[in-house]
């Protein structure tokens, strides 16, 4: 167990934007804090970092107190979201940095230096970039440079901060291979802030999903992705079709749907709220059934059908458009859901899933 | 050229000749409201010939006003660079109660007619003046000496730095100076290495102001100098005395000088310019 977070809390003025925040992070660990803006996530970050400090709450390095120390004591690497590079020194010199400020005593020499940076600017790939200037780089140069940049100092823990969302889509995902790459060569310890929910899970070991100043859960990408502990977590994953379901002996049931898949829940009888994933929920032609399609409409690999029953409810669904094939206007249909997560209780208002958001930015407007 | 060149030849003719009706008044209001006076200065400078330019020039009184302007722009450059960076760092860095205030203050000497800093400084350290009776005591001699001159100008020139530094320093936020600590920088380099350089052309450029308005500066400085020849009497107040004693040559050769520098200033701010963007 390297880094130990506890009871952090931080306010800005009136606005409370971390609430008791509990996180251990293991040594080589890759974590990722997911959320939307506003969750917080940033702040623990830069107050990792030594950028913020708490006020109330623990932060600690293998039992040495990181709270008591400054950015520069704790050497931590920080990727910020700009890449914040030094647009008056070289790529060279912008990589040797943290070296060249180090007190004399400790400070390499001034060829030990070049060949760090040498080594590290081979390893980043780009190599062909020593002699340019951030200006005359492009923006996933740039953050090969930033990261370059924060490792130089040979960091006990790097701190990334939004680091692709200032990249098109395909650079992204280049890079996000990439940094994989890097984190499994150096086996640094790392947590980087995002709000898009398929960088987080296709990158990190373990994703902390944060929602208003709280962690809403901790896991490995597939418990988090196949057991969303809170409404939030569902929603937030796309699972954005919410029914009203009632509970008997474990098992959820509602007219015209065919919850059967679904395995039985620890749940109290009576009312609770079925959260699904639009991809989830396949219409079979059922002449008893409640609902009728109302609206088709291809995106070219997948269809989606929208239905809806007498009392306006209305349910979207996507499937492949071959298993759609039997599917006419009109037609009444049954829902099967192939899976989906329940929460106790019906606070939630009836399904309203109009889209399926990628990302949380999305998600909230 | 070209791409304008379409647009230009569908417009009307009428539009063309106003145009360059226009171009032709602003040459000509250019001409006579600024190259033909500051030509004529040269002119009649030179005009009895380069020996008494010269002569004039070299005359212990104006000598000396050179080198006192020098000097006022020497020791007054350093304390606006140090004030006008401090100035901007703390408030493009830090919100604190009263920054409002502080920027109010920096831009103050802007909206204050120069003869006013003047007479407030003789009513603070005159001999009738509040603190004059203690300067007096101490026996140290503020107004009508090197140290009046010296803080008038400070004051009159104090804004010009900052201005030119804290939008530049607001613009720039404070991620490169945030890395820089995160990197292991202390508080001194990451001034010298990060802010210092990111900073530099507008700090240059708010020095050439700051330099170009102390040496030119006449009405604060004319009260508490009190204009003695050959002491306290800096090159515009050398001017107006030569004009006054009718030593139009005189006066004249002082003023190309004092031009000739003001036209150096303006080139370097050009240059400056040039390169800032």
């Amino acid at each position: 167990m390297t880094l130990a977070i506890s009871h952090l809390a931080r306010r800005f003025g009136a606005t409370q934007v971390l609430r008791g925040i509990d996180l251990q992070v293991r040594q080589g660990e890759l974590i990722a804090l997911l959320g939307p803006s506003g969750s917080g996530k940033t702040t623990l970050l830069r107050i990792i970092a030594g950028l913020d400090w708490p006020d109330a709450g623990a932060l600690s390095f293998d039992g040495s107190d990181w709270l008591a120390k400054s950015a520069a004591e704790r050497r931590i690497g920080f990727v910020f979201q700009h890449y914040a590079l030094f647009p008056h020194m070289t790529v060279r010199d912008n990589i040797a940095f943290g070296l060249s400020v180090l007190p004399r005593a400790d400070r390499p020499g001034k060829a030990q230096i070049a060949a760090t940076v040498d080594r590290l600017l081979a390893f980043l790939q780009i190599g062909g970039l020593a002699d340019r200037y951030p200006a005359e780089l492009s923006g996933g140069q740039r953050q090969r440079v930033a990261l370059g940049r924060a490792m130089a100092i040979e960091p006990r823990v790097l701190l990334l901060d939004e680091p692709f969302g200032a990249l098109d889509a395909q650079v992204r995902r280049d890079l996000r291979r990439w940094l994989r790459g890097v984190h499994d060569s150096t086996g640094t310890t790392t947590v980087f802030v995002t709000h898009d929910q398929e960088e987080a899970f296709e990158l990190a070991d373990r994703v902390v999903v944060m929602n208003g100043g709280v962690i809403e859960q901790i896991g490995k990408p597939d418990e988090i992705y196949d057991h969303p502990a809170t409404p939030f977590v569902a929603r937030f994953l796309g699972l954005t079709v919410e029914l009203p379901v009632t509970m008997r002996a474990g098992r959820a049931h509602a007219a015209g749907l065919d919850l059967t898949v679904l395995p039985r829940r620890a749940i109290p009888d009576g009312p609770a709220t079925l959260f699904l994933r639009p991809a989830d929920i396949l219409p079979v032609p059922d002449p008893e059934a409640p609902f009728r399609v109302t609206e088709m409409a291809t995106t070219g690999a997948l269809l989606r059908i929208v239905a809806e029953d007498d009392t306006g409810c209305r349910i979207e669904s996507e499937v492949p458009r071959r298993d759609g094939r039997d599917l006419r206007q009109g037609q009444p249909v049954g829902l099967r859901a192939v899976a989906g997560q329940i929460f106790p209780g019906s606070g939630q208002q009836p399904a309203q899933p109009i889209h399926t958001p990628k990302t949380l930015k999305e998600a909230r407007p | 050229m070209t791409p304008a060149a379409a647009p230009a030849a569908l417009a009307p003719r009428q539009d063309l000749r106003t145009a360059n009706l226009l171009i032709g008044l602003a040459v000509a209001l250019t001409l006579f409201i600024v190259v033909v006076p500051l030509a004529y200065i040269f002119w009649r400078a030179l005009s009895e010939g380069f020996a008494v330019f010269a002569q004039n020039i070299m005359a212990p009184d104006t000598l000396h006003a050179i080198w006192l302007t020098t000097v006022v722009a020497v020791i007054t450059l350093p304390i606006n660079l140090v004030i006008g960076i401090s100035a901007a760092w703390l408030i493009a860095r830090f919100t604190f109660p009263g920054r409002k205030l502080l920027l109010t203050i920096i831009e103050l000497p802007f909206s204050i007619s120069p003869i006013i800093a003047g007479v407030c400084y003789l009513l603070l350290y005159g001999r009738q003046g509040l603190l004059g009776p203690a300067l007096a005591a101490g026996d140290i001699k503020i107004l009508f000496a090197l140290p009046g001159i010296v803080l008038v100008t400070l004051f009159v020139t104090s804004p010009f730095v900052a201005r030119e530094v804290l939008p530049l320093m607001q613009a720039q936020g404070s991620e490169q100076e945030q890395a820089a600590l995160t990197l292991g920088a202390s508080g001194w380099q990451v001034f010298r290495r990060v802010t210092l350089p990111n900073i530099r052309w507008a700090l240059l450029y708010g020095a050439v102001l700051a330099t170009a308005r102390a040496v030119g500066e006449f009405g604060a400085v004319s009260v508490v100098s009190g204009a003695i020849r050959g002491q306290t009497n800096t090159l515009p107040l050398q001017i107006e005395l030569l004009f006054n004693d009718l030593n139009i040559v005189g006066a004249f050769a002082a003023a190309s000088t004092l031009t000739l520098i003001a036209l150096v200033v303006l080139v370097l701010k050009t240059v400056i310019e040039g390169r800032t963007r």
